[in-house]
């Protein structure tokens, strides 16, 4: 089963990356409130059911994937 | 004996520096491999030195820290063994848990490599008899060094007197300008700025021989 991971950095600690990005378009004319760049992560995980799968994926994600302490994901299965 | 464990991952550049420290206080270094666990008993103290793991993937230090090395590493911090962790090895400590907080992209974006005052804040009870209130100077030279912890985690640091070295001048925008901390026991420590890189008049300061030297448990 392949799961989907969007992780970015919580919005209240500095995302450097974000803030460059945001300062670089604005800079080119365009009005850019704020910008947070993250990762995407496909993962294809096995299970013998599709809650097992799920259940691997989610560990993955806390045994590291993330940082809890600066970072908040999302996950959604997909094709 | 006081041998002291070095940890080398795929991308660790600081090892022999710290090797060179080592040998000046008279310590007796051993490598370990990442790919190996290891035995915590047959060590006095572990450092876990700088450079760029995993070249930096995911994380700094996030791949490093899930290494079969690590996990014994983790059983040295259960027996209350002394670890210093430097630069990237400072990131590595506080992704495997075994130091508060995390290690963030420099306040302006950039590769800072420059001299650095810093302040010991609260004495660390394992490493290094330094006192409180002195300054050391050496280098800093890192992208990844702003310390970060929520605000409720500093309360805590600075109940439990972990915060161990300030910054003079913070350079990275670290939270409370800190440059190294301890854990709760006092028996681990990490800080961004080289030690290592300060050994002799000659590179510009010694301030940094001071740092490795630890008090020894019994385990």
């Amino acid at each position: 089963m392949k799961f989907a991971i969007k992780v970015l950095p919580k919005p209240e600690v500095l995302d450097t990356q974000g803030r460059t990005v945001a300062e670089t378009f604005t800079r080119h004319g365009f009005d850019v409130k704020s910008c947070q760049v993250g990762r995407y992560i496909v993962l294809d995980v096995e299970g013998q059911n599709p809650e097992e799968a799920r259940a691997n994926a989610t560990a993955m994600i806390k045994k590291g994937l993330y940082n809890p302490l600066i970072e908040n994901f999302e996950m959604e299965e997909i094709k | 004996m006081s041998r002291v464990g070095v940890l080398r991952f795929p991308g660790t550049n600081c090892d022999r520096d710290i090797w060179k420290s080592l040998e000046l206080k008279g310590k007796n270094p051993q490598w370990i491999w990442f790919e190996e666990t290891f035995s915590p008993q047959e060590f006095e103290a572990f450092v876990v030195p700088g450079g760029f793991s995993y070249g930096d993937y995911l994380r700094s230090g996030a791949l490093a820290a899930l290494s079969p090395a690590m996990e014994s590493l983790k059983e040295a911090d259960k027996l209350g063994k002394p670890i210093f962790g430097i630069c990237n090895g400072f990131q590595i400590l506080c992704e495997a848990g075994l130091l508060p907080g995390a290690l963030m992209r420099n306040e302006g974006g950039r590769f800072i490599d420059q001299w650095v005052d810093l302040k010991l804040e609260n004495l660390c009870p394992a490493w290094s008899p330094l006192e409180k209130g002195q300054v050391h100077s050496m280098p800093m030279a890192h992208a990844d060094g702003r310390f970060f912890i929520s605000e409720a985690g500093l309360e805590e640091l600075k109940k439990n007197n972990q915060i161990w070295l300030t910054y003079e001048n913070n350079p990275n925008g670290s939270v409370a300008n800190i440059a190294g901390v301890m854990n709760k026991k006092g028996n681990v420590v990490g800080m961004m700025p080289h030690p290592d890189r300060a050994l002799f008049d000659w590179m510009g300061s010694r301030d940094g021989l001071r740092f490795f030297d630890y008090k020894a448990v019994q385990a």
